[in-house]
């Protein structure tokens, strides 16, 4: 058993499912709304980029605040989720999933984003005056050349929300076992004095960083595999 | 070249604004052999043919039209619009744009419907490999994209277009990207492909060199508009003789013989022969194309004696145009069917009291080869 305690083991566990589900749900919605982004020239287009870039610049709270308030049983989420018989989401596992996943969108789309531009229009013309649909040239020509920024934005989404705070706080309480993650555990023990053990995590987290800012050049470091 | 214009299945017609020019064609083209495309940049000659692969599109526009090789891609009376996947062509682009996550065999492979594990697997790899030869890429299959040179990789690119058996090959300026020897690379695999392949091509470019070497018919476009369209020989010295050194004329002719003596090789056309420097690639019976330049060409009244010019071809004067300067004209002549040009100065016209019909010698300075 690598942790000191249950309560550790059960923070790191969550924080990782929660990390890994809201990367897995953000690469399938951001792809579409990332290919809309980089290809469309219309006004909305433009509307609709500053609307996925929003997490970006507002406080977790204020993202925290209103999602309590559209899970809560007067929200339209709550309304909603009650009347499919799934109760309300605030404090729990799915709605800290929800939350993370408007939190990290833009880390999601940006970069797949800006491999769609850097690719330009032509591989996807090459491929049609081969012969290809356009949804089959999408999956063999635009997805490979655009991996990198795939990897980028799964590197990114997953860290970002391991990094969560506010949000966490805001719509899942802290919750052992269902929505306490490592960085409110911290917060717990700092509270009650536990200085050892919060330094044991947070010393962790400064690791974990330099995990995923070091893969994050290796992957910017490797040949962009654009067309010739 | 009479058959030309006789095999007319394709026809062009689109207008379309862009920013800068307009384009307003109605084109009616031989369905066989390269037809170039030529004009000054921003005339609008790729934009034309973005229309006909489909790549760019002229909306509401009540009149336009795009059949090639006997298939309507685009009607806009009955509200065809063929998408570019549907159109059975291959498109050189510019830039050899070869995926750069797959290697030259599957970069070739990739427009093959029995690449895939189709039932017609067999037909579409009789496709490849003809491809593969005509280019001669054998060597280069199991090669990543990268590290071929700027030739190699559109000699792939041309290979890949052709390995689907398209019925039509589009040729966005495929040479422009290339240095000069790089090009001279490429060349003779296109004049291979004119040669030996039965689909029409629509070849994009302006470089005179390429109209010369390659074209059968040749369209110029100006300002999105088409100025001329015809056979190639004809449409050069009608509307590219004015103005520039390059004003001559082109000429199909057959070698007859070489003078190992004096290294020197002997062309006929239909008019007369004349002597060129010999080369290598002149062996007799072999079909070639000279260029006859209208500053190389004299004219005299009788056939001269005790002069150093070798070439002397009996001609009528066909027509008489002012030049771009004011102390020349321009000379039409007419040899046996073959059509030549004179660049003289218009004291001399005037001296030799040339009128359309009268016979004259032409005395050719030079003749340079097309290759």
């Amino acid at each position: 058993m690598p942790f000191p305690d249950p309560a550790t083991q059960s923070a790191v566990l969550l924080t990782v499912r929660l990390a890994a589900c809201t990367t897995l749900l953000l690469l399938l919605i951001a792809t579409p709304l990332a290919w809309v982004l980089a290809r469309s020239r219309a006004r909305w287009s433009a509307v609709l980029g500053a609307v996925v870039a929003l997490p970006l610049v507002l406080p977790p709270t204020v993202l925290g605040f209103y999602a309590l308030m559209a899970m809560g049983p007067q929200g339209w989420l709550g309304q909603l989720t009650q009347s499919l018989g799934l109760g309300t989401l605030a404090f729990t596992f799915t709605g800290l999933l929800l939350g993370s996943v408007v939190y990290s969108l833009p880390f999601a789309v940006q970069p797949i984003q800006h491999a769609f531009e850097a690719m330009g229009p032509r591989p996807m013309e090459v491929a049609a005056t081969l012969g290809l649909p356009p949804f089959e040239a999408f999956w063999r020509v635009a997805l490979p050349i655009a991996r990198p920024g795939f990897a980028v934005a799964a590197v990114l989404s997953f860290a970002h929300t391991v990094g969560e705070f506010g949000l966490v706080l805001m719509i899942g309480g802290n919750i052992p076992g269902q929505t306490r993650v490592i960085s409110t555990l911290i917060y717990g023990h700092v509270e009650a004095m536990e200085y050892p053990q919060a330094h044991a995590l947070a010393l962790g987290m400064v690791g974990f960083a330099f995990v995923v800012l070091l893969a994050l050049s290796v992957i910017k470091r490797r040949a962009p595999r654009m067309v010739a | 070249m009479q058959a030309a214009h006789t095999a007319s299945d394709a026809h062009i017609r689109l207008r379309l604004a862009r920013a800068g020019f307009v384009l307003d064609v109605d084109l009616r083209l031989p369905g066989r052999g390269i037809t170039v495309l030529f004009g000054p940049s921003g005339s609008g000659k790729t934009t034309l043919l973005r229309c006909v692969a489909g790549l760019e599109r002229a909306i509401g526009v009540p009149d336009a039209h795009v059949t090639m090789a006997g298939a309507v891609w685009q009607d806009a009376a009955s509200g065809v619009f063929v998408p570019t996947w549907q159109r059975a062509l291959g498109y050189v682009f510019q830039e050899a744009s070869l995926f750069a996550h797959l290697d030259v065999r599957q970069n070739l492979v990739f427009g093959l419907r029995g690449g895939r594990g189709g039932h017609d697997d067999a037909a579409a790899h009789a496709g490849l490999d003809e491809a593969v030869a005509l280019l001669g890429i054998g060597s280069l299959l199991q090669r990543r994209v990268d590290t071929l040179s700027g030739g190699e990789r559109q000699r792939v690119a041309i290979a890949r277009a052709l390995a689907r058996q398209p019925r039509v090959l589009l040729l966005d300026e495929p040479l422009a990207a290339l240095d000069r020897s790089r090009k001279q690379d490429i060349l003779p695999w296109l004049e291979a492909l004119r040669d030996r392949l039965q689909i029409p091509m629509l070849y994009v470019t302006h470089a005179m060199d390429e109209v010369a070497r390659l074209a059968d018919t040749l369209v110029l476009l100006e300002a999105g508009q088409v100025r001329a369209c015809g056979p190639v020989a004809e449409v050069m010295v009608q509307h590219l003789a004015a103005g520039g050194d390059e004003a001559g004329a082109l000429l199909e002719a057959t070698v007859r013989g070489r003078d190992a003596t004096w290294k020197l090789a002997e062309v006929v056309f239909d008019g007369g022969s004349v002597w060129l420097r010999d080369s290598p690639v002149l062996e007799p019976g072999r079909r070639v194309r000279v260029r006859v330049l209208a500053r190389d060409v004299s004219l005299a009244l009788a056939a001269p004696a005790g002069t150093s010019i070798q070439n002397q071809l009996a001609c009528t004067v066909e027509s008489i145009r002012p030049d771009s300067h004011p102390s020349q004209v321009l000379v039409r002549l007419r040899c046996g069917t073959a059509t030549l040009l004179a660049r003289v100065t218009a004291r001399s016209a005037a001296k030799l009291e040339l009128i359309t019909d009268r016979a004259v010698w032409a005395l050719v300075k030079s003749v340079a080869l097309v290759e």
